[in-house]
């Protein structure tokens, strides 16, 4: 009975084979690319470059433009650059600790490296500043002259930081999500030929590594290339971004033609990013095969100090910012009783409470559980769409043709060009109906989408085509070679687009390419409601929003990460 | 199973039929409109009610940037109104002629002072002061007295006290700028010069300024001076728990320092509800939105005849004397003005 199963199944396989290959590979390839091509179409190249033809015109080529944008592109250039680095001496060693090792409090710590991602700037300035202000904790251990904390240089430090924040969970998932996938075998062997901890990692791990190590450097780079509210909010108005200066000659300083000229240096420096990266992953093919769990507790003096060190910094950088956020939501300060430098704290459930009030009978009153709810919503439409428009493409670019080498490095230009003249084109192209809720997945989506490819690409490409052909070879059906060979491998790196892809919803990427709709308020919109007016009240609401969404998006990565399915191994 | 279908689908059938039948579907008139615009949901309710109305709000950034939206929309429009373009940005909204001319009835309850638009395209129907808003406490335990001119706040006493937005990306920051233009004319980059010396402090926009610079904010901050609004006081007090018999801040109202800011609605041009939006005009002069506003918004009424709250009349200061600068005068030269400024911080 098995037997016959067997070959039958045998012969469906063949009989398939033969289908697919008599099936153009070529059309094949289209058919992978037409839904995220037609998504990119329609919602990026097409109101980009209706803004683009609208906004372009030769009177910006003047000097002192140029000159602008040269002092420009190198600031942020080198802010980019340093931030990147900064964040892989921070994400490197985290990528390790969460992939090698178990620990107590893991997916908790885990989780929390990814809030910071989707937490509105406004709220990170104003924690940053609970924490290295002149009355924060940081001061207090190790006190500054009132001169260096209002310099430059503090400043260009709190930017480097804030950066760090933001995007160390774009390595330790990326880069975590690749070790972990590793065959501990081959670090094994070279140890028992005899090489030391650095010899392995030279020789075996990092050039195993090198795919997941440029994708995410990519990625972190492109986010600090880009960087827009951290310049304006901790840079004290010292610095700027291509980014920042754009969104000053749309908005502030009328300029659309030096506008347009700006973002199309971003667009050519984002589009050179992209094709070095494509060129460099295109020489190296790792291949891995699918492992369970190799993370085990530190046993050694070594690794005990290894994952206490980095469970400290990881604590201090991740922790301490983001609770400031929970102790002033319960904070109350005794203004009538407040003296300067002593000021006297209350504890107050009061800003809770008051969240659901509508005290002013506002039209634009925000019940917390429907503010919540809209975020949830809106973030797994955008993980749905973006993981179905995102699996095709990385398919596809998993074994690049000459047609994947020329789209690949376009997969990237959203999150290169300018929100705010996306926005304008946007307005142009869409007009009114940019006012239906279905517009703020869709614009998520943008955002999430080279993400989620870049997530699964690397993971694609690393499995082996033979562990599929022996899969059929003992008469295994398509889908169950996909059940068994591609979904272990993929089943991890799914979770983490989709964490990726959750966040950026949550935080609101994006939303300047919108016209809000009172009717569907998110968090983050609450929050920046309560922040634009003065009062007590006010800020401990947004504080107690700011708390609701952390707890939320913590708990809610905490379950996508608990999301097993069978055989996909430990994540 | 079967049944249950058919019981939904007749239902679904007869409620289909009967809705039209009992009743006109409402007109939906389309209000754009800054990140900051906020109303009460009755007097909403009632326009709604009287009209047989449905008004619909699209929020799309800061002023500058809804602004901007609708020029670039001018042919094919957002919305049937604008509402949110200040006095700063005026002139722009007039020389791109987005609006229609509309001579409303309700423009007899307005004060003249606020009709800067003898056209009648834009009307105004809100204003505040920008202030520099102070806490109460360092000045009384410094035993500092309350700097009273812009002259003042160069003083070696007012050292690293005040902190202010960047001109070039927050409203109130270019109010404050204006205020400095209007009373040293072109000397106003060696004040700001001198300010700087002095050690103020510059941040991006006005949360930054107030919940994480301003001392007297729930931020606790490190400057006991900031750029805010006159209203900023009374907020103080309405948004506390329990309210204090004070507010822990004042505003500093003396001759030039505060600058004014009127809002104004127009109808944008080629809109297809014309009358109705005439209508929602009207109401947002009339009496009910303007007394409506103050609490919401933090502004005060331009309707002569709209009463304000409680907490406006004890807490809000209205400076005597404004800075003057005409609204031609700020369009013309505001650029070079914000981009000189930039220069000279640097």
């Amino acid at each position: 009975m098995q037997n016959k199963n067997l070959n039958h199944g045998g012969t469906e396989t063949r009989r398939k084979s033969i289908l697919r290959a008599s099936v153009s590979p070529w059309f094949f390839r289209v058919l992978l690319w037409l839904a995220p091509i037609l998504f990119l179409l329609s919602f990026f190249f097409l109101p980009l470059s209706r803004i683009m033809i609208l906004a372009f015109n030769t009177s910006a080529f003047t000097k002192t433009n140029f000159q602008l944008i040269l002092s420009t592109l190198s600031f942020t250039f080198y802010q980019a650059t340093l931030s990147t680095i900064l964040t892989f001496v921070l994400g490197l060693p985290s990528a390790v600790l969460f992939s090698r090792f178990n620990f107590r409090g893991k997916p908790l710590l885990r989780a929390l490296t990814a809030v910071p991602f989707m937490l509105p700037t406004v709220v990170v300035a104003s924690s940053f500043n609970a924490l290295f202000g002149n009355h924060g904790l940081f001061s207090f251990l190790f006190p500054l002259s009132p001169e260096f904390t209002t310099s430059k240089t503090f400043y260009f430090l709190l930017i480097l930081l804030a950066h760090i924040f933001y995007n160390t969970t774009i390595v330790i998932r990326i880069v975590g999500n690749a070790l972990s996938r590793f065959d501990p075998k081959l670090e094994a062997a070279a140890r028992s030929l005899g090489a030391d901890t650095f010899h392995v990692w030279k020789n075996i791990t990092l050039p195993l590594l090198r795919p997941s190590l440029l994708a995410a450097a990519l990625l972190v780079f492109m986010f600090d290339f880009t960087s827009f509210g951290v310049i304006l909010l901790l840079g004290g108005s010292n610095f700027s971004t291509l980014e920042v200066e754009i969104y000053l000659r749309v908005l502030k300083l009328p300029n659309l033609p030096l506008a347009a000229l700006l973002s199309i240096v971003q667009l050519i420096f984002t589009l050179i990013f992209s094709i070095l990266y494509t060129r460099t992953i295109n020489q190296i093919t790792t291949q891995t095969a699918p492992r369970f769990s190799i993370s085990k507790p530190p046993k050694s003096f070594r690794e005990r100090t290894f994952v206490f060190t980095v469970y400290c910094l990881l604590f201090t950088f991740f922790l301490l910012p983001l609770l400031s956020l929970p102790i002033r939501s319960f904070t109350r300060l005794e203004a009538d009783r407040g003296q300067r430098g002593e000021v006297q704290y209350g504890f107050t459930t009061d800003y809770y409470k008051e969240l659901f009030i509508n005290r002013r009978g506002s039209l634009f009153y925000v019940p917390p559980i429907q503010a919540a709810a809209n975020s949830l919503g809106y973030a797994s439409l955008t993980v749905l769409l973006s993981l179905a428009l995102g699996y095709p493409a990385a398919y596809a670019l998993a074994k690049p043709t000459r047609l994947e080498k020329f789209l690949d490095p376009l997969i990237m230009l959203p999150l290169g060009a300018s929100a705010v003249m996306l926005g304008l084109g946007f307005i142009i192209s869409f007009g009114r109906s940019l006012a239906s809720p279905w517009f703020v997945p869709i614009a998520h989506t943008l955002v999430a989408l080279p993400f989620v490819i870049r997530t699964l690409q690397p993971a694609l490409a690393s499995i082996p085509e033979r562990l599929r052909q022996a899969a059929s070879t003992l008469g295994a059906s398509p889908f169950r070679v996909w059940q068994t060979v591609d979904f272990p491998i993929l089943s991890r790196a799914t979770l983490s687009a989709a964490t990726f892809a959750f966040t950026v919803s949550l935080g609101e990427f994006g939303a300047t390419l919108l016209l809000t709709r009172p009717e569907y308020p998110t968090i983050p919109i609450a929050i920046q409601r309560f922040l634009s007016q003065p009062g007590g009240l006010n800020f401990g609401q947004a504080m107690a929003m700011a708390t609701l969404l952390m707890l939320l998006t913590t708990l809610a990565i905490l379950i996508i990460e608990k999301l097993r399915l069978p055989n996909s191994g430990e994540f | 199973m079967k049944s249950t279908f058919y019981f939904l689908l007749f239902t679904f059938l007869i409620t289909s039929c009967a809705t039209p039948a009992t009743s006109v579907a409402p007109q939906t008139i389309t209000v754009l409109t800054h990140d900051s615009f906020a109303i009460g949901e009755e007097t909403i309710k009632a326009f709604e009610a009287d009209n047989n109305a449905k008004v619909v709000f699209l929020q799309s950034g800061d002023a500058g940037a809804v602004l901007n939206q609708a020029i670039l929309t001018k042919d094919a429009p957002l919305a049937d109104i604008l509402f949110g373009v200040d006095n700063t940005f005026l002139s722009r909204a007039l020389d791109a002629d987005i609006f229609e001319t509309y001579q409303s009835p309700m423009l007899t309850e307005i004060a003249d002072e606020f009709k800067l638009d003898s056209s009648n395209r834009a009307l105004p129907v809100d204003y505040g002061d920008v202030c520099i808003n102070y806490d109460k406490n360092y000045f009384a335990e410094k035993d500092l007295v309350v700097p009273q001119s812009f002259e003042d706040l160069a003083k070696p006493e007012y050292k690293d006290l005040l902190v202010v937005e960047n001109p070039a990306t927050s409203s109130p920051g270019l109010a404050f700028l204006l205020a400095t233009r209007a009373h040293f004319g072109d000397d106003y980059l060696t004040y700001w010069k001198s300010l700087k010396a002095n050690g103020a402090v510059v941040v991006d926009g006005w949360e930054t300024a107030y919940y994480t610079n301003f001392s007297a904010s729930s931020g606790k901050g490190d400057q006991p001076m900031v750029v805010s609004y006159a209203s900023s006081p009374a907020a103080e007090v309405f948004f506390a728990s329990p309210p204090p018999a004070e507010s822990p801040t004042a505003s500093i109202v003396a001759k030039d320092m505060c600058f004014r800011q009127i809002e104004f609605v127009g109808i944008l041009k080629n809109t297809q509800n014309k009358l109705l939006a005439q209508k929602f005009v009207d109401f947002m002069l009339s009496q009910k939105f303007q007394e409506d506003m103050p609490l919401n918004m933090f502004v005060y009424p331009t309707n002569k005849n709209a009463k304000l709250p409680d907490v406006f009349v004890k807490f809000a200061q209205i400076p005597e004397n404004p800075a003057a600068l005409s609204y031609s005068e700020i369009a013309t030269n505001r650029d070079t003005w914000i981009e000189a400024w930039t220069q000279a911080m640097k």
